[in-house]
Order: structure tokens, then C-alpha cells, then sequence
């Protein structure tokens, strides 16, 4: 290679931006019928598009299910909004536990963006330190939902099979859809982790490219997404 | 290769894309306030939502105003965090059709129990 790598990268700049593609349809068109990669981003934000639809459908199906049995059932409902509430300086303040861990989720989705931001800035510092922010406010989320169950566990008597407060079918879905979903979140403060390390070190300066952190971000925005449905289904409905 | 491929450093930050395989979006070409701006609606929509447990809403107003919050939540993480709102159009299509079929299911499984319940009303309860 006798080429200089910034000759390189100007060529590289000019040819697409006098060949760029089709919008629209047409682009759809483009991007599929052409001999070439159908999606022009990196395999691993694909890949990752790819695996959160599925996940999706995962989600989808427990939350459809937590539907069917809710419907189905003849015994009453337990009121979540009591359930969840939480008491605060006297007060028996309704699904306070809920809007706190929505909250909380929500602020670590935003840093997660800006980390995201500054990566692709090349900010190694920021970034490294905002994805640490999120990582603690996802263990923070955790602490929470721990002490939700173990409340509903302990407390109230909650169990998969039954419940002392209504509809035996409340525990299976609610384990089974909070439980799924803390997986996640575990899983995702261990990758925000590993990224984050890899971040300080300088791992994506010396590979080039800050992609590795969008694909985590695109992770955790999911994870965000999901609590907007099982707050809107489970807790408010 | 030279080190000056390996090891890019803040100056050529700015031709990064070109090696990359994402030429028609530059996502640091995004200001920070978009960010503040849609992290500061999640927090509103999220706070109204609870206002309507708050208030206790009940009946269609309050399964409305929920569905409508969560939409309007689920698309501002999408569209601007999730950054779909600046992908390919191929890319979006194959994020966003799929789940219609999901549709499918949730109007099924809503006619099955349906279904159920008025059978154990029948045969369950005198």
C-alpha cells in the first residue's frame, strides 16, 4: 500500500458524496436489488437491530399472555396502584416505587445517549464516565426491583401459583415480566461495563471507531423501552 | 499499514465516516441539546402518565391517555435515541413491519380469552 491514508479517506469522501443513494422506496429498492451489503452500517449495529426485534417478540408474547390471563380470569385483579405504592414520610403515596424506577431508568437512558454522542466525538474521558453513569443507575434500578419482589415476596405473599390479594395468575406474570426484564438490565450493566473499560483503555481508539458503543446504546435504549410497555401495561392498566 | 491507520487520533476525527461503512449519517453531527431535549419530554410524558394513576382516571379517558403516553415515549427512544429516525429506510422497514404481526396475536389471544372467561363464568360459577 503506497497510497497515504488521508489521500485514501478523501477519495473514499468524494465518491459517495457524488454517488450517494436513492431515498425512499427507491432506496429500498437500491439497497436490496444491488450486488452489494443490503444495510449500510456496521454488521454489529445490524446484528444488534436484529436481535432486539426478536427480543421484542419475546416481550411481546409475555406481555400478550399477561393479557389472555387477565382477561380470562373470574377472580379480581390485585390493584397495583396500592401494591406498588410505596409509604413516604406518612403518606401512603401510590406506584411511588414505580415512578422512581421509571425515573431512574429514563436518567440512564439519557446518559446513554450522551455517552454515545461523545464517543462518536472521540471523547474518550466523557464517554467513559457517562456509560459508568448509566451502568450505577441500572445497579440502582436492580437495588429497587430487588426490594420490590422481596417486599411482594415477604410481605404481601406473593407466589407464581397464588397470592393473598386476588387473581392467582397476578404472580406468574408479574415474575415472569419484571424477571425477565431485571435479566436484562443485569445483563446490560455487565456490557455497559465491559464497554466502558474498553473505552478507558483506548481499545476503540487504537481500533478506529466508536461503533462498539452506539451498539451497546442501542441495548440499553431497548431496555428503557420495554419498562415503557410493562409500566403502561402492568402497572398502570 | 502505517501507525497513522491504527492509531487515528483527534484531528482525523472528522473523516472517520469515510472508512466507516455509514455514509449518510454522521452521528456526531448531532448537537447534545436534541438529547436534553427528548431525556426532558420522557421525563413529562412519564410524570403524566402517573398523574392519570394519580387522579385515578378510570374507563376509556384513562386507557387512552396511557396508550398515548407510552406510544409518544416508545417513539421519541426510537426515532432520536435509538437514532432509527436517521437510518436507511431498508433498515427501518425491517425494525418496524415485523411487530405488526404481533397485532395478530394480541387480537387473537384477546378473543381467546374472551372466550375463556365467559366458559368459566358457565360452568364455575351458579
Amino acid at each position: 500500500m503506497s497510497t497515504h491514508p488521508t489521500g485514501m479517506a478523501a477519495a473514499t469522501a468524494t465518491a459517495t458524496a457524488t454517488n450517494l443513494p436513492p431515498e425512499g422506496l427507491k432506496g429500498v429498492g437500491a439497497d436490496w436489488a444491488a450486488d452489494k451489503q443490503a444495510f449500510p452500517v456496521p454488521w454489529g449495529k445490524a446484528m444488534m437491530w436484529i436481535f432486539l426485534l426478536s427480543d421484542t417478540f419475546i416481550f411481546s408474547c409475555f406481555l400478550t399472555s399477561y393479557m389472555n390471563v387477565r382477561i380470562s380470569t373470574t377472580a379480581p385483579w390485585p390493584n397495583t396502584s396500592e401494591v406498588f405504592g410505596l409509604m413516604v414520610a406518612g403518606h401512603d403515596i401510590p406506584l411511588f416505587l414505580i415512578a422512581l424506577m421509571t425515573m431512574i431508568l429514563i436518567t440512564s437512558s439519557g446518559t446513554m445517549a450522551m455517552a454515545v454522542n461523545f464517543g462518536y466525538r472521540r471523547d474518550r474521558a466523557k464517554t467513559a464516565r457517562l456509560m459508568l453513569a448509566t451502568a450505577a443507575l441500572g445497579l440502582c434500578f436492580l437495588g429497587m426491583q430487588a426490594f420490590e419482589w422481596s417486599k411482594l415476596i415477604l410481605d404481601e405473599g406473593v407466589r407464581p401459583w397464588g397470592n393473598p390479594l386476588g387473581a392467582a395468575q397476578f404472580g406468574a406474570a408479574f415474575f415472569t415480566i419484571t424477571g425477565f426484564h431485571g435479566l436484562h438490565v443485569s445483563c446490560g450493566v455487565i456490557y455497559l461495563l465491559v464497554v466502558a473499560n474498553r473505552v478507558r483503555t483506548g481499545f476503540y481508539d487504537r481500533k478506529g471507531s466508536y461503533e462498539t458503543v452506539e451498539v451497546a446504546g442501542l441495548y440499553w435504549h431497548f431496555v428503557d423501552l420495554v419498562w415503557v410497555f410493562i409500566f403502561a401495561f402492568f402497572y398502570l392498566w | 499499514m502505517d501507525q497513522a491507520v491504527r492509531q487515528p487520533t483527534a484531528g482525523d476525527a472528522d473523516t472517520h465516516n469515510s472508512h466507516g461503512t455509514n455514509a449518510t449519517h454522521d452521528a456526531s453531527q448531532h448537537p447534545i441539546r436534541i438529547y436534553l431535549l427528548i431525556w426532558g419530554l420522557l421525563f413529562v410524558f412519564s410524570a403524566m402518565s402517573y398523574l392519570v394513576d394519580y387522579f385515578r382516571l378510570q374507563g376509556h379517558l384513562r386507557w387512552t391517555l396511557i396508550i398515548l403516553f407510552m406510544l409518544i415515549k416508545a417513539g421519541f427512544i426510537v426515532a432520536i435515541f435509538m437514532h432509527l429516525a436517521w437510518e436507511r429506510l431498508a433498515l427501518k422497514l425491517v425494525v418496524l413491519v415485523p411487530p405488526l404481526a404481533l397485532l395478530i396475536l394480541i387480537g387473537l389471544m384477546a378473543v381467546e380469552g374472551d372466550y375463556t372467561f365467559l366458559t368459566r363464568l358457565a360452568s364455575f360459577t351458579h
